[in-house]
């Protein structure tokens, strides 16, 4: 390939990918020592889904919430879920400088909300424990998964943006 | 009726979950008991949920409307979110697993995360990629989206407890009939 065919080519990546890459991997890097971190000194991979019902099991005597598996690790994934608000915080206040607020309807975010409420649990993870530790752990059930909700959710995306839903 | 009971209706009626989590399974007998947690257990957990957040803040994956953007293929820059942190957990975990030794701070032996494959498996994805299509929030970017101020994803939250409690409560109902049990007050 010539010079100027290598230029297009990677000015035709580029496009991709409007505001660089640096931030999203360093960003990524950081999650990834989190969870290894939280993996190496407990042995516990860190999905951050769990903590939904984990923490369920403290107001409902249900038994899919009382599952010894939750009960016993509900207290460390408040513990977990409440450092990431912090951690984000730490960013928001060093380097974004100040908060920042949605644009995004509130209507979009509850009724989404409660589809990923479901859909996490009934799919047994999401981004973090099947995208982050399954797919890590070459597990080829959350392969399957996250490839099933990442084209669901840009089907969806792409269908609610074409029906001008914005923002 | 009693505590003792609905959590004896969850073991013996759940037993696809079970299998799906072998390494839950030991966290209920770690070693030395879940009490044996060594005092470094919590701040362990507490950095790693630093990093993990700061991480969420620094990829704007806390911003709805960046999520939404690459979801509508307009920016693909959170595959490298993704690839990033699986670059690190990936090695970590598989080299762990085949070490065969234990978590320092909890006893627990080392193993890779696996989930059994059945159809909740494309269910819940499924309904999990309308909801992120929809709204752009995935738990953990969510939790950090309040960190980052942005207090109208209080209610996504509030969505996410009530769809994790109404599966919840679908499933337990579901479970204590057909292991034919008594029905459990909430």
């Amino acid at each position: 390939m010539s010079t100027v065919g290598v230029a297009l080519a990677t000015a035709a990546v580029m496009e991709l990918f409007p505001r660089g890459i640096t931030h999203y991997l360093l960003g990524g890097l950081l999650i990834g020592f989190g969870t290894a971190i939280v993996y190496l000194g407990t042995g516990n991979a860190a999905g951050a889904s769990t903590f939904l019902e984990s923490t369920l099991s403290y107001v409902s005597k249900r038994s899919r919430f009382q599952e010894p598996r939750l009960v016993a690790s509900r207290d460390w994934r408040v513990v977990f879920t409440l450092s990431i608000v912090a951690g984000a915080a730490v960013y928001a206040v060093v380097v974004q400088g100040g908060i920042w607020i949605t644009e995004v309807q509130p209507w979009r975010l509850f009724a989404g909300g409660l589809l990923v409420g479901v859909g996490t649990r009934l799919g047994k993870g999401c981004t973090s424990g099947h995208g982050i530790c399954g797919v890590g752990s070459a597990s080829i059930t959350s392969v399957v998964n996250v490839a099933t909700f990442m084209v669901i959710a840009i089907g969806t995306a792409l269908l609610v943006m074409a029906l001008g839903v914005s923002p | 009726m009693t505590t003792d009971g609905s959590t004896g209706d969850g073991r013996s009626t759940s037993a696809s979950d079970a299998v799906e989590s072998a390494g839950a399974a030991e966290a209920a007998t770690p070693v030395d008991g879940t009490d044996g947690r060594h005092p470094l257990f919590m701040p362990v957990v507490a950095v790693g949920g630093l990093l993990f957040g700061f991480g969420l803040g620094l990829s704007q994956m806390a911003r709805p409307e960046v999520v939404l953007s690459f979801l509508q293929l307009w920016d693909l820059g959170l595959l490298f979110v993704m690839g990033g942190a699986v670059l690190v957990t990936g090695p970590v975990l598989l080299l762990a697993a085949r070490s065969g030794r234990r978590a320092p701070l909890s006893g627990l032996r080392y193993a890779r995360r696996l989930k059994s494959m059945d159809r909740n498996v494309l269910v819940g994805g499924a309904i999990f990629g309308v909801g992120w299509g929809l709204s752009g929030i995935c738990p953990g970017a969510a939790y950090a989206s309040l960190g980052i101020g942005n207090y109208p994803m209080l209610w996504g939250v509030a969505g996410m407890f009530l769809g994790a409690y109404g599966q919840g409560v679908v499933r337990s109902i579901a479970a204590d009939r057909s292991s034919g049990g008594q029905t459990i007050a909430d």
